[in-house]
């Protein structure tokens, strides 16, 4: 525990949390942007060139926005729950590496916070906490569209968390280590040594469960605005709203790494592309690819979700993982 | 130093959850504490380098509370208080005591009597991830297959109580059938 450690690592936690929330921010506007374009819209054209300080306006107006708590709700839970899907998508993201080590003055630098050598399930588990945060909100407002919401949240995460821990179990028995750096140095051998050809069907399943997780569009069913007004942050306004809204993207990008970093080489050199560059290029695919889905993809109801997971997605990933197994032991 | 920190920060907050956890009449409260309390008790296992069940007290913790505020959910008022039955508060302070004492004396004593060994200590070079595997799956892989067996038929049990009428969907009914069969 020299002192270089303790300053190395609380200056990793402020640039990820500050690059973050910033990215949260940003996100938003791409997001409306590309929904925009591929509905022969304009999107945000007003606020600065392109619209591009529309983030600022909508920062403004989150920031200063009246402090609500309604009458019926239990108050401390109201307070806590956005905090909850906040932090553990920050936390979760302690164990990621996120770019491949560097030196600056001779003094190497490894961009993860925290090494652990259970990374992988550290994430999975810590994203999967983030959903006590739509549940508690759900429960606490005291409000009807809200509670339907914390019950969809629970029929979410009870669907999706075992698609997620089974389709990531095929990977792992290949490289044979839950360390994050460890799947990614397994893959350095360039395009052909991606996880993704040798297990396309998890790759596949584990996009689909990750989708879940960050509750984006078609598996939108927590605050389907169309059923149930907007569930679980029906009564919530302002920077307590916004909590959640951070949490959601952060938890995009915590599974946009994660997919890059599993099944496509991660932060290894890509031909000529420099490593670092070659993550931020995959990372940023999968954010786009979530922005596409919501404008290609209706909802789904509860009931199709868990017909989906139970019935479809896990007997499929069981026959992956035991399929996998028998090609280990030949 | 900081070992030392660490563990009694997680020993207080463990313990304040779980006094919550008896103590409010809120059940919101009280499952919130719940999860909570579960948690902080992984920090345990991070301490003492047991990575991997730190992480998976973290995982099997958040579905099993899940599971515990779907029930809470269709019971009670979560935002309202429960109203409590107690005929004397002397029986429950004297029985939870006297299991408390029991509980310390269970644990307390081995250690007084320093007969704690580790009988499969830790290797060299061998991640926890690895050793809790080998152990499991040699040492213990009957009570490991049993366990396993025991989950099996809970679930099917589970699924044939919930199945009688699975085949048919009620979402995709009109209001107007399913109440003409409850008339029936």
């Amino acid at each position: 525990m020299s002192g270089a450690y303790v300053i190395e690592t609380i200056l990793k936690i402020l640039i990820v949390l500050g690059l973050f929330s910033a990215l949260a921010g940003f996100a938003t506007y791409v997001e409306r942007k590309v929904l925009a374009f591929m509905q022969r819209r304009l999107g945000p054209m007003h606020v600065g060139p392109y619209g591009i300080l529309q983030v600022v306006a909508d920062g403004i107006k989150l920031f200063t926005k009246e402090d609500f708590i309604p009458q019926g709700a239990v108050k401390p839970i109201f307070k806590i729950a956005p905090v909850i899907t906040a932090a553990t998508a920050f936390m979760a993201m302690a164990a990621i590496p996120m770019f491949p080590e560097f030196t600056i003055n001779g003094y190497t630098v490894k961009p993860i916070i925290s090494d652990i050598n259970v990374g992988l399930l550290y994430v999975v588990g810590v994203m999967a906490i983030g959903m006590y945060g739509p549940l508690l909100a759900g429960m606490a407002s005291g409000n009807k569209w809200s509670l339907l919401g914390a019950a969809r949240t629970v029929v979410q995460l009870l669907s999706f968390e075992v698609v997620t821990g089974l389709s990531i179990l095929a990977p792992v028995m290949l490289v044979g280590s839950l360390s994050l750096i460890d799947i990614n140095n397994y893959q350095s051998g360039g395009v052909s040594h991606w996880l993704i050809w040798t297990q396309p069907v998890a790759f596949i399943l584990f996009l689909i469960s990750g989708y879940a997780e960050t509750n984006r569009t078609p598996f939108d069913i927590l605050e389907h605005e169309a059923e149930i007004v907007s569930g679980y942050a029906t009564e919530y306004s302002g920077m307590r709203w916004g909590m959640f809204f951070i949490g959601e993207y952060a938890n995009m990008f915590t599974i946009s790494f994660l997919a890059s970093i599993i099944f496509l080489g991660g932060f290894n050199d890509l031909w000529f592309i420099p490593g670092a560059i070659a993550i931020l290029i995959k990372v940023f695919f999968f954010i786009f690819l979530f922005l596409w889905t919501r404008a290609a993809w209706p909802h789904v109801r509860p009931d199709q979700l868990m017909w989906l997971c139970w019935k479809v997605l896990m007997p499929i990933a069981v026959i992956n993982v035991v399929i996998t197994g028998i090609v280990l032991m030949i | 130093m900081i070992e030392a920190i660490a563990f009694y920060t997680f020993a207080i907050l463990t313990i304040a959850m779980f006094v919550i956890v008896v103590m409010s009449r809120n059940a919101l409260y009280s499952m919130s504490a719940l999860a909570a309390g579960m948690i902080f008790i992984s920090g345990f296992f991070f301490l003492l380098d047991a990575d991997f069940l730190g992480v998976v007290q973290i995982i099997v913790y958040t579905g099993a509370v899940m599971a515990l505020y779907a029930f809470a959910m269709m019971f009670f008022d979560t935002t309202k208080e429960v109203k409590e039955k107690n005929s004397s508060n002397y029986k429950v302070f004297l029985l939870s005591g006297l299991s408390a004492i029991l509980l310390i004396i269970i644990f307390v004593s081995p250690i007084i009597s320093q007969k704690v060994q580790a009988l499969y200590p830790m290797k060299e070079n061998i991640g926890n991830t690895q050793s809790i595997g080998i152990v499991l799956f040699t040492k213990y892989l009957v009570p490991f297959e049993v366990a396993a067996i025991m989950l099996l038929v809970a679930m099917i049990s589970g699924i044939v109580m919930a199945s009688k009428r699975m085949d048919e969907s009620l979402t995709l009914k009109v209001d107007e059938e399913i109440q003409k069969e409850e008339v029936k």
